[in-house]
């Protein structure tokens, strides 16, 4: 049977023509590459899906002595590790994104974030910097200087404000928004942060150009996507694929003949179950409101020999763990699940519980202060829904 | 651009300075918005997320303490989704509290306990999950029980924002997320300066000062015991507030009536022993100053105030090479107590072992400071126990008497007499101005020219205050003064006391003398004062204390009677050897962490 989904080769390709594309964004104007990206539709790809091109113009729109932007390379996402391969394999394309956006927002200063565990790509990072700055200096005459700083390992550090925390040497606690990043932050300077594929993704735009890329994908979920492919698959590992794909097309072809569901975007993200896969595209659209799924592109199948419940929980635990802590919706919201379907499991509990439950999480999507706390409910009331009887027996 | 926003809440227009959060904007219209992470002394957390609203167009719901007001909002303050959120949120910090109302030194004076009552929690809606903890009595002043703490931060802000201490911060992540120290330390092992500023901003009881009132009671119902108590300056102009009365009440003789029917053999003043400071220290200055402009000796200057034990532990902290600017003084808690158990002992003729010297107190640290192994001069504990302001309001509680009709009675004799100058002690500013009072008297032969001795530069709430006075026609045997332009700066709060030490540090200090307190706003605004406290709280306290000063019939320290008769049948002269054994003390050199 032919696939229904487009593969596309991008992030990958050849690094030679990257070189001549960002020589060739170089000359256009700071506006002109800012029409370009905002055109495309591009949506950062760390999961909050905001349009970059947005984004870029408001830290442009900032007025300050000094800007940053940052790369977010945290990527702690369990199970996810696309972004360490765009470093690994695509290097050149990530620096170029962010010399794109320290020109057009007027940032002379870059971070790579880069999670504790990928301290590994160091040295080859910093021998691809070095190179990177040599041909910003000598044939674009551009003063841009990159540095790597690396996490301390802890998935909430991921969180744009709490990453921007820690690099200034705090607890990484995520910060009250207003104000946003563009407006206050790395040392109270406007700050792009942008994920790693975003910045890669700014550079197939460049090459591309708007109109082509958004030929790619449906609706507002333009271009390309990585998807990080696990679980019950044949075929995990990661895939560049067309953004806006229908789901039971993917589960056809990744799938090993018994998925009975799929949870789009991690722990954060949104179980599907089989009866909706017809139903279901991947992409920010209604079915999935996208909003605040951090680190997009994780896809997990799991097939008729897992226990629904197993999931969830594991799911819970690792949020009770990972939560910062300072806000009491998720701090003690996440406890109370884990407690309670625990409870429920062993009796202790009667399942109109679940009900008090799925309140919680209504709560804690409304009064949660980072994406972390307000996204719990969406892996949560998916899973409980869903796989009701699996939960209670 | 315009410099005001205007938004809409509950349906009413307020105009508001830009930057302004919505709470403030609520504030201004009177409508009450639940807080809890929210201290208007600290920056702020938006941790708690009770102060959540509504915003038109916007799904989630928005925390007010932290979220600006931009124009054009509409905020709904009490919509179903905001009470029920709130419900939920309240819920779920009792779920992870240790409720036991019943036998909580906060009970009554508890922002959780309140907010749980005011929403009608219901206990059985979550299950526990509480952690296990011990309750932290390592310090001579401070109980930590995590087990109360609703994670606001408060303390940990307060810590470092007003007191630049530091020594309380956020450990673990997730469920596991805590309030401690470095390295997970106990209280007594850390650089806490025992000020008790985190315990007046904890909304809950989570942090409380150490008690020690159930001692005292037994020390009162010994017949072999004589019992006395010294309140401080900042405890007539705050007890009040513990017992039914409005801030800024002044209530002293109501309260001498209240301990004396609580059964203590004598109530004495605290402000005699600062008017002996005053002496003492301005004698030491006066000394400094001599051995510098005669001797040309090279003696540690500026000279600075030593009556705040959380002050002096800070200093020894964190500026160990510069304890030669302390003043050799004690503590007018420490001078008392000295005092006490010799002079007053002989006078009185009660055998020293036999008196239980308690000191009323606005402050924590001077739990710790009592029990500094330097403060036994006397021959015994010079102080035995040192209660706060709270712990006297709940020793007069339960005597059940009705504090509010009580009728007025004066301090005891001996060490019961002061001045004015020994009242201000308790605002910032006022050790200075007491000194001034004296020192500039015994120079130049004259009152200080303020009007009414009131020298007004040194009082107020400003972080650091300054002030230059000319010395001029001096009497014979201060003529080296002549002329000479003595500069002074008032530091409260000690993370002002960090500012001029930094200047002392670098060896750029311009002044002669500096006065500092731990605390804002001085002793009233100590930690073991009234909860809550705010900086108009503060004002209040203040405004009482210089009134009770203008009420006074005399206003300087060395023209208190009992003062002159301590010097001419005990002491003999200010610095002399019976002080220097007494009164004066050294310092330690202690860790940065
Ligand atoms: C708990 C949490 C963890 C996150 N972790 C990551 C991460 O590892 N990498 C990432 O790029 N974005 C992460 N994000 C999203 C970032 O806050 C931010 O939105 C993103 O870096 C912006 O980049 P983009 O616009 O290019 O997507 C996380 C968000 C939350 C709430
Ligand atoms: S939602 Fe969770 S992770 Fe985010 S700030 Fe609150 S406690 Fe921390
Ligand atoms: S801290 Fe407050 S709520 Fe908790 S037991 Fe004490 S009074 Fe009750
Ligand atoms: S008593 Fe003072 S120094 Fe000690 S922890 Fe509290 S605020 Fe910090
Ligand atoms: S100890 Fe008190 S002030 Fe500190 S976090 Fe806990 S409840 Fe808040
Ligand atoms: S008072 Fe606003 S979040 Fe705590």
């Amino acid at each position: 049977m032919q696939s229904k989904l487009k593969r596309v080769d991008f992030i990958f390709s050849s690094n030679e023509e990257s070189k001549k594309v960002l020589l060739k964004t170089f000359r256009k104007t700071r506006e002109e590459i800012l029409d370009e990206l905002i055109t495309s539709r591009l949506k950062g790809r760390g999961g909050a899906g905001f349009s970059t091109g947005m984004k870029w113009k408001f830290a442009k729109s900032e007025v300050a002595d000094q800007k940053y932007i940052i790369c977010n390379a945290d990527e702690g996402e369990p199970g996810t590790f696309k972004d360490r391969k765009i470093l690994d394999k695509a290097l050149f394309k990530v620096l170029g994104g962010m010399a794109i956006a320290g020109k057009v927002v007027g940032a002379n200063k870059g971070f790579i974030y880069l999670r504790g565990e990928y301290k590994f790509l160091v040295p080859q990072l910093k021998e691809g910097i070095s190179d990177f700055h040599k041909l910003l200096k000598n044939e674009l005459d551009f003063d841009f200087n990159i540095e790597i700083f690396l996490g301390s390992g802890s998935y909430i550090c991921g969180e744009e404000t709490a990453l921007i925390e820690s690099m200034e040497g705090k607890r990484g606690e995520p910060r009250n928004k207003p104000p946003f990043p563009t407006q206050y932050g790395y040392l109270g300077k406007p700050t792009v942060v942008n994920n790693v594929e975003t910045l890669a993704l700014v550079m197939m735009v460049c090459q591309v150009e708007a109109e082509n890329f958004k030929k790619l994908g449906i609706h507002d979920s333009t271009g390309s996507k990585l998807f990080s492919i696990s679980g019950d698959t044949p075929k995990s590992g990661i895939y560049e694929l067309e953004f806006g794909m229908s789901l039971i097309d993917f589960v056809e072809e990744f799938g090993d003949g018994d998925t009975k569901s799929v949870q789009v975007g991690g722990a954060s993200g949104f179980c599907v179950p089989r009866k909706k896969f017809e139903t279901t595209t991947i992409g920010y659209k209604e079915d999935l409101d996208g909003d605040s799924l951090p680190t997009g592109g994780s896809m997990m199948l799991f097939n008729s020999s897992r226990s629904m419940y197993n999931v969830l929980h594991n799911y819970l635990e690792f949020f009770t763990n990972e939560s910062c802590g300072q806000c009491t919706p998720c701090r003690i919201g996440c406890q109370q699940l884990l407690k309670g379907i625990k409870a429920i499991k062993r009796g202790d509990k009667s399942e109109e519980y679940l009900k008090q439950l799925l309140e919680l999480t209504d709560t804690m999507k409304l009064t949660s202060k980072c994406g972390l706390g307000q996204s719990v409910a969406n892996s949560f009331s998916s899973i409980v829904e869903n796989f009701r009887e699996e939960m209670i027996y | 651009m315009t410099d005001t926003v205007k938004i809409k809440i509950d349906g009413i227009e307020v105009k508001l300075e830009k930057n302004a959060s919505i709470l403030d904007a609520a504030k201004q219209l009177n409508i009450k918005i639940p807080t809890l992470c929210h201290h208007e002394d600290l920056c702020v957390a938006g941790n708690c997320r009770v102060c959540v609203v509504e915003q038109e167009g916007v799904h989630n719901l928005v925390p007010s303490c932290s979220t600006p007001a931009l124009d054009g909002m509409i905020i709904h303050t009490m919509t179903p989704k905001v009470r029920k959120a709130r419900k939920d949120l309240i819920a779920l910090l009792v779920s992870e509290h240790n409720t036991q109302c019943t036998t909580c030194y906060r009970s009554k004076n508890c922002e959780l306990q309140d907010l749980a009552a005011e929403y009608n929690i219901d206990n059985e809606v979550y299950l526990s999950v509480l952690k296990p903890s011990k309750v932290d009595r390592s310090s001579w002043s401070i109980e930590k029980d995590d087990s109360k703490c609703i994670r606001c931060q408060r303390c940990v802000r307060t810590c470092a924002e007003l007191q630049h201490v530091n020594a309380l911060d956020v450990a673990y992540r997730g469920k596991d997320m805590k309030i401690s120290t470095f390295m997970d330390l106990h209280m007594n092992e850390v650089v806490c300066v025992n000020c008790g500023q985190c315990i007046i901003h904890c909304p809950t009881g989570a942090l409380t000062e150490r008690r020690y009132y159930d001692n005292i009671w037994d020390a009162i119902g010994d017949p072999k015991k004589h019992v006395i108590i010294n309140t401080a300056p900042s405890v007539r102009v705050a007890l009040g507030e513990t017992l039914g009365f409005p801030v800024g009440t002044r209530v002293t003789k109501k309260m001498v009536t209240a301990l004396k029917k609580i059964g203590f053999d004598a109530v004495l003043d605290t402000d005699f022993a600062a008017d002996v400071t005053i002496l003492e220290e301005g004698h030491e200055l006066l000394h400094r100053l001599k051995r510098v402009f005669v001797d040309k000796e090279k003696v540690s200057l500026p000279m600075i105030t030593s009556c705040s034990p959380g002050w002096v532990k800070f200093i020894e902290h964190m500026y160990p090479n510069y304890l030669s600017h302390l003043s050799t003084c004690k503590s007018p808690q420490q001078m008392f107590g000295a005092l006490a158990k010799t002079y007053y002992a002989k006078k009185k003729g009660i055998d020293p072992k036999d008196i239980v010297s308690v000191a009323g107190m606005p402050c924590s640290a001077k739990k710790y400071e009592a029990n500094r192994p330097e403060m036994k001069s006397s021959g015994y504990n010079d102080v035995d126990a040192g209660l706060t302001t709270r712990e006297i309001g709940h020793m007069i509680k339960e005597t059940g008497v009705d504090f509010l009709s009580l009728e007025e009675t004066e301090f005891d004799s001996l060490m019961g007499e002061s001045s004015g100058a020994g009242v201000i002690f308790g605002a910032t500013g006022g050790v200075m101005e007491a000194a001034l009072r004296t020192v500039y008297e015994v120079v130049t032969g004259r009152e200080v020219p303020f009007k009414n001795l009131n020298i007004t530069p040194v009082r107020g709430l400003k972080g650091v205050k300054e002030a230059t006075i000319k010395i001029e026609n001096c009497v014979p045997a201060f003529s080296f003064l002549e002329g000479v332009e003595l500069k002074i700066a008032i530091a409260h709060g000690l993370i002002n006391a960090r500012i001029v030490m930094d200047q002392v540090e670098k060896g750029t200090s311009p002044y002669h003398f500096i006065e500092i307190m731990a605390c804002p706003g001085g002793c009233i605004g100590g930690g073991g004062q009234p909860i809550p406290t705010n900086c108009e709280i503060r004002q209040k306290r203040i405004d009482a204390i210089y009134e009770e000063d203008a009420n006074m019939p005399v206003r300087k320290s060395h023209e208190v009677k009992e003062v002159q008769e301590l010097y001419r049948d005990f002491l003999k002269e200010p610095l002399g050897q019976k002080s220097h054994h007494l009164l004066h003390t050294k310092y330690t050199k202690r860790n940065r962490y």
